[in-house]
């Protein structure tokens, strides 16, 4: 946990999705589609691998029938410490901002070279295809805090940066310092068994870090090393369910 | 093709006839007499040539710009890319026609440092497969793009934005080593030409010699001339290899710098320039072939001899791909990784991995060690076209075929190529055509002082009976 050790009195964002939790409800992608203004393709262009999502849910079989259950990964930028995305952007469209310690997309400086999507160990990022335009009625309910994109570049989840943005300039106004659930991404709030937590990692009482400290926590492909800043808790096979939090 | 086994056999006997017979060096005519068969051949302008470059231009405008057109209006989802494959057969064409280019810098620029007396009638045919081929392969990593329209915001210059383009990511690398090669094989191409272009010159009237007046930068042939000439073909001829090899090295990283498995692997940089190699090497051969199938007065210049030769080195270089493909994937399935695994599974399972081994090892295995396959010219454009299908389809299954397998089963994808990215692949092939069909009647394509040259050093020496080829050292 090395990026949690290195504080310098800034926010290090991160999050951390229980995976005992999570049901596999699609709450989160709908919430992240709403909030970050990202079109439905289709069907088709979806099935093809198109689809816009920056939060999908991996679903995997485990086991033979009868004894068959499903398993859930709700997956999306993991926001690496050490990013495979960053330094191959020829245009520096992709760039680690330091005080949040988060992966940022500039949409305006990108030219679509595709080499991050193509360097992301979790698939994370989605390119415009096409310009994309949203139906009646969903046209009405465009997020005014989150641009739209244009074809021919490459997008992906932000932690909705928009809201920490947002709590943070709220925060100076009322002349408070940000509490712990102050900011919430919009798949955390949407998710109906709690499963998304997050928060700040650097705070050392913030749920997640002391989530992110329980036996059942891992990070994805982690041997990578790519020090994401999402955690995942998963205990049923070793019987930790329930143990923390 | 029964001839030409008898001119051989007959070579073996030594006898001096069947050494001129068979070498062009041995062959000796007046400079006179070779100027004119190459301006003849250069000034061979029919119906049919202006039919085949029209028909070139048509379907390079159709075919290329306008598929390009397409996708810039309607986006890029035209094209079959999706997720994970984000990169479609546009970066394969680059990284194909790269190779293409390296033919001429290899044929050329090492021969001549080895002295191979052999290159001399073709080293120029091969150098401008090298500028056009770059030309070509050129405008694959603007074409790519997803606003191809914004391509100048990687170059290095002072902007508006206040930004500086990204020096460590591998496409800048790309751009530089590009650039550089692109300029130092114009610049080796055109040294050795400056006195064919002064020889065009004073075989030319009106417009045509003015411009070929300045073309030729004053060239009189003078001894101190020459001196010039011969040290800068020289200095390039060493310095354009290690360029070359860098090229090649460069591009193999923009795969082999990520963490895609499969693709991040240490040999993939001398893996990429001996398949550069193999299938330049056969692009040389077929254009050879061609050319001296369809340009005048050519099968006095280019002989058996030379396919034979050129067909030897093919033979040679398809063993070093083979030696470098069983050090990646081999070892890649030894080692056991599980993700590696998945990909090789699913690579094996794909038809164009088997193709890709007949055609780069198998059918040149089976074929090259024969002479008669080596010196009939449609036996040996047969092969070398299935070697550069061979090579075409290892970079469809390098670029296109490996990320369809990654860490996250859930996100294994697949891909087709579109009609618009073939109508592109077919428009490159039709842009280098007309390319090299328009400059083959706009410079002599025979260098003809370096014939001459070699001519003047070669003799046949009498020992015993035998007669026996000599060469004189001259540089």
């Amino acid at each position: 946990m090395d990026e949690k050790s290195n504080k310098t009195g800034e926010d290090k964002w991160g999050m951390v999705v229980d995976l005992d939790l999570c049901n596999g409800c699609g709450a989160c992608v709908t919430a992240c589609g709403i909030e970050n203004n990202l079109p439905t393709v289709g069907e088709d262009e979806s099935a093809y691998g198109r689809g816009m999502h920056w939060i999908r849910i991996q679903r995997y079989w485990e086991g033979e029938y009868p004894h068959i259950r499903a398993r859930y990964y709700p997956v999306m930028c993991q926001q690496c410490g050490a990013a495979p995305c960053e330094p191959v952007c020829p245009v520096y469209a992709t760039y680690h901002s330091e005080p949040e310690a988060i992966n940022i997309q500039v949409y305006n400086r990108c030219v679509g070279t595709r080499f991050c999507a193509q360097n992301c160990p979790y698939v994370a990022r989605v390119f415009n295809w096409f310009d994309y335009t949203q139906a009646e009625p969903m046209n009405n309910f465009f997020n005014p805090d989150v641009t739209r994109r244009t074809r021919g570049i490459m997008e992906k989840c932000t932690f909705c940066l928009q809201r920490i943005r947002r709590a943070q300039e709220d925060a100076e106004q009322g002349g408070y310092e940000l509490a712990d659930g102050d900011v919430q991404t919009a798949c955390s709030q949407a998710c109906p068994t709690r499963a998304i937590i997050f928060g700040n990692l650097a705070d050392p009482e913030s749920r997640v870090a002391r989530l992110s400290e329980s036996a059942r926590a891992y990070r994805m492909l982690e041997d990578l090393g790519t020090k994401p800043k999402v955690f995942y808790l998963k205990g049923s096979e070793t019987g930790l369910r329930g143990l923390t939090s | 093709m029964t001839t030409d086994v008898q001119m051989m056999s007959k070579a073996h006997d030594r006898g001096e006839e069947a050494l001129a017979q068979e070498h062009l060096m041995h062959d000796p005519r007046s400079q006179e007499e070779m100027n004119g068969m190459v301006m003849e051949a250069m000034q061979d302008m029919g119906v049919k040539y202006y039919a085949l470059v029209a028909f070139l231009a048509v379907m390079t405008g159709v075919l290329l710009f306008g598929a390009w057109g397409l996708l810039i209006f309607k986006g890029y989802g035209l094209a079959g890319m999706n997720r994970p494959v984000y990169w479609g057969l546009f970066i394969t064409n680059f990284v194909f026609w790269i190779g293409i280019s390296h033919a001429g810098t290899f044929v050329s620029a090492i021969l001549r440092v080895f002295k191979a007396e052999y290159r001399r009638p073709f080293t120029r045919a091969a150098e401008m497969l090298t500028t056009f081929g770059l030309m070509t392969a050129g405008i694959f990593p603007i074409l790519h793009l997803g606003r191809s329209w914004r391509f100048y915001w990687m170059i290095p210059y002072p902007n508006q934005r206040m930004l500086w383009p990204n020096f460590r990511a591998p496409i800048m690398w790309d751009m530089i080593a590009i650039t550089t090669y692109l300029l130092c094989s114009t610049m080796y191409l055109y040294l050795p030409l400056i006195p064919d272009l002064a020889m065009t010159r004073d075989h030319s009237t009106g417009w045509k010699r003015t411009i070929y007046k300045y073309l030729a930068l004053g060239w009189r042939g003078t001894e101190r001339q020459w001196a010039h000439l011969q040290r800068a073909i020289n200095i390039f001829a060493f310095a354009i290899i290690p360029v070359m090899f860098s090229v090649h090295t460069i591009v193999a990283w923009d795969f082999a710098a990520t963490r895609m498995v499969g693709w991040h692997t240490t040999i993939f940089g001398p893996f990429f320039v001996i398949g550069a190699i193999l299938s330049g090497v056969s692009a040389v051969a077929m254009v050879l072939i061609i050319v001296r199938a369809t340009m005048k007065n050519m099968k006095y210049f280019i002989r058996p001899e030379h396919f034979d030769a050129i067909g030897k080195l093919i033979l040679i270089v398809s063993m070093g791909w083979a030696y470098f493909f069983y050090n990646e994937f081999f070892l890649e399935w030894y080692g056991g990784e599980a993700t590696g695994h998945v990909v090789l599974d699913f690579l094996m399972s794909s038809p164009i991995w088997w193709i890709m081994i007949i055609c780069n090892m198998g059918i040149p295995f089976m074929t090259l060690w024969s002479k008669k396959v080596r010196r009939t010219p449609w036996m040996l454009f047969t092969v070398t076209a299935l070697i550069n299908v061979g090579m075409y389809f290892e970079r469809v299954v390098i670029i296109n075929w490996i990320p369809f397998r990654n860490r996250m089963p859930f996100d294994w994808g697949d891909y087709m190529p579109s009609p618009i990215e073939i109508s592109i692949t077919l428009g490159a092939l039709c842009l280098f055509a007309l390319l090299y069909v328009v400059m083959s009647r706009l410079i002599p394509l025979i260098p003809v002082w370096e014939v001459k040259e070699g001519q003047t050093s070669h003799s046949v020496r009498k020992v015993g009976k035998a007669s026996i080829s000599s060469v004189a050292e001259l540089e």
